[in-house]
């Protein structure tokens, strides 16, 4: 008996650790790819020679304009890539695991909606007191700070009910796209167009400083939710029996969600509003290697960030010199394919989940 | 994040010693009382089956007892110490609760599911006996055979056994069993009660809450009759088990028969 429960359990091990794998892998490589591609490109041996040279490991410089190309233009919009896919493929499977519910995603409990509202009223109110940072720091803070709204409104009497958490994010969202609409209502053209183009998302703007600020909050927050992992397992048999199996089901939310509002807040404040890759990312590993989220987790952040470069490469290459918006091209890919996924299911399953 | 500090494993208690009571306990959900003098207490080594009609607050002082809703009055202790001073940690390690449905959000395999109530020893010497423990737990709900497939593709009685194995596996020394039965046919019905028995006679206490009056006065030593949230009869199952109680709480006649062979009572509704 023992060892026929063993024996199911043992290839599902090696099937995650091999995805994670190729996974991994494939980043590596995209990575690679999307420094030497563009409008100069630059051969992957003097990629190799560049790193190598700069690590101190031999290799040698570039000439200085490949050089310069490759380390201020493309690895930080390809870090700035990684790191922002990063945080919204995690991001959206901690959503999925604590709100028990494949169709959350960060967005839900207002995070994007409210960081959009800090970057247009930056942007139309024409505020500049931290210089080009501005956008960024006011995108991040009222991300956070709409996240938190969220969660104290949706709280009564030391509990919070995921119906009640998921109905106040969707009256927040209203209001913040309210908002947004006056700010636009009283805007010029040209701050218009600044918004429209920030609404899209892309990582045109990408800076080593950009990476640097992103990088805490990346670091930490993909850091911290594998610590949740077993427990996010048991919160899908819901919040009560999680309960009885020793679970502080109240604190674990407090801490994901402001893991989720960190993660989502920065990369929102950095790239604009990139959407799909926290939805499907998990979705599909899901399907692939099964729910647990010792696995899905930090997989959704390898896959989050395999997707965001890849689609980061497409963006400025696909209509070269024209470069496509990020946000445009994810949800452009991402929500067709999403649909199929959802059809498939059903076919399937006769149902989600 | 809390570093883990090793956690102390309760000793199982010996048979016979009280686990749990709970004195006249009162809660009142939006100005309606649900519970208004509900009192019941197991000791280790016995089945004590929760009955009453519909809406008498049987689930809800379940809930009670599992530490989920503080009551507003009376009195609830756990091997002698007040419920309400249990962290959720300890409290995993000292009772389980079948819940009444199960669902589960995401599509884990059943012996995943099982596994999970394994999750209150982790970090404990208990955790090496983890994968026997949830054999024995599977073999003994005869879920063994669905292993592998997803929780959610299993039909309603092959779900309810492997939550059931899932708090077996939780190896709690107190059981609360809210209608473990309810989805289940007749066999596996028989099944639950003789595993409730068991753990019983390995010495922990089973609270099971039942709607079938004869499968509760076959299977438990003691009857706790609930009605309109208070308990109205507290005993063996020979003394509560009667005629005239159980028409006027069930508000519909009964025939109470021993069973021609065994004697155990049949409790039957009279019909015309």
């Amino acid at each position: 008996m023992t060892t026929a429960v063993r024996s199911k359990a043992a290839p599902t091990v090696s099937r995650t650790t091999l995805i994670t794998a190729v996974l991994a892998a494939a980043l590596v490589l995209c990575a690679l790819l999307a420094a030497g591609v563009g409008a100069y490109r630059i051969p992957l041996g003097d990629i190799l020679a560049s790193a190598a040279h700069r690590l101190g490991l031999g290799g040698h410089a570039l000439d200085r304009v490949p050089e310069s190309v490759l380390w201020n233009v493309r690895l930080p919009r390809v870090v700035l890539a990684l790191l922002v896919g990063g945080s919204l493929g995690c991001a959206g499977a901690l959503m999925q695991g604590v709100f028990g519910n494949p169709l959350a995603e960060p967005a839900v409990i207002g995070v994007s909606s409210g960081g959009a509202v800090g970057a247009v009223a930056c942007i139309v109110l024409g505020l500049d007191a931290l210089g080009s940072w501005t956008v960024t720091a006011f995108a991040f803070a009222s991300g956070l700070l709409t996240v938190f709204a969220v969660y104290l409104m949706a709280r009564s009497g030391g509990r919070t009910e995921v119906v009640t958490l998921i109905l106040t994010g969707v009256a927040v969202n209203a209001f913040c796209g309210a908002l947004i609409g006056i700010f636009l209502f009283t805007a010029d053209s040209a701050a218009i167009s600044q918004v429209t183009f920030w609404q899209l998302g892309s990582l045109s703007q990408a800076t080593w400083g950009k990476v640097l600020a992103v990088l805490p909050f990346a670091l930490v927050g993909l850091a911290v939710a594998p610590l949740y992992a077993r427990k996010l397992d048991l919160l899908a048999l819901g919040e009560r029996p999680a309960r009885h199996l020793g679970v502080d089901v109240e604190r674990m939310r407090l801490v994901l969600i402001t893991v989720v509002a960190l993660l989502t807040a920065a990369a929102v404040a950095v790239s604009g509003i990139i959407g799909f890759v926290g939805l499907v990312v998990p979705h599909l590993l899901r399907m692939l290697a099964g729910p647990g989220h010792r696995f899905l987790l930090p997989a959704s952040a390898l896959g989050g960030a395999l997707v965001l470069v890849a689609a980061d490469l497409a963006a400025r290459t696909v209509a070269e010199p024209a470069e496509l918006p990020l946000g445009v091209l994810t949800a452009l890919i991402g929500s067709p394919f999403f649909f199929w996924l959802l059809r498939r299911t059903r076919t399937r399953q006769g149902g989600w989940a | 994040m809390r570093l883990r500090t090793p956690r102390e494993v309760p000793e199982r208690p010996s048979p016979g010693t009280e686990l749990l009571t709970a004195e006249a306990v009162r809660l009142a959900v939006g100005g309606r009382a649900l519970l208004d003098g509900a009192s019941v207490r197991v000791a280790a080594g016995e089945v004590v089956a929760l009955l009453g009609p519909n809406g008498a607050g049987k689930s809800t002082l379940l809930s009670v007892l599992a530490g989920d809703v503080r009551p507003d009055g009376g009195e609830v202790r756990l091997r002698g110490r007040p419920l309400a001073g249990y962290g959720a940690a300890e409290l995993a390690l000292h009772r389980a609760l079948l819940p009444q449905s199960a669902a589960l959000s995401f599509p884990f395999p059943a012996d995943e599911v099982v596994r999970m109530g394994r999750a209150p020893w982790a970090g404990t010497a208990a955790a090496t006996e983890d994968e026997a423990v949830v054999a024995e737990a599977m073999a003994a709900t005869e879920s063994a055979a669905f292993a592998g497939r997803p929780f959610t593709a299993l039909s309603g009685g092959e779900r309810a056994r492997v939550a059931l194995a899932r708090v077996l596996a939780q190896r709690a020394p107190l059981l609360l069993l809210d209608e473990p039965t309810a989805a289940l046919d007749l066999r596996h019905q028989e099944l639950v009660l003789r595993v409730a028995r068991a753990r019983a006679a390995a010495g922990d206490g089973v609270v099971v809450v039942l709607h079938d009056l004869s499968l509760a006065a076959a299977y438990a030593d003691r009857v706790v009759l609930l009605t309109a949230g208070a308990t109205v009869a507290d005993g063996p199952v020979a003394e509560v088990l009667r005629a005239p109680l159980l028409s006027e709480v069930y508000g519909h006649p009964v025939e109470v028969l021993p069973h021609p062979r065994t004697g155990v009572p049949l409790v039957l509704p009279e019909r015309g």
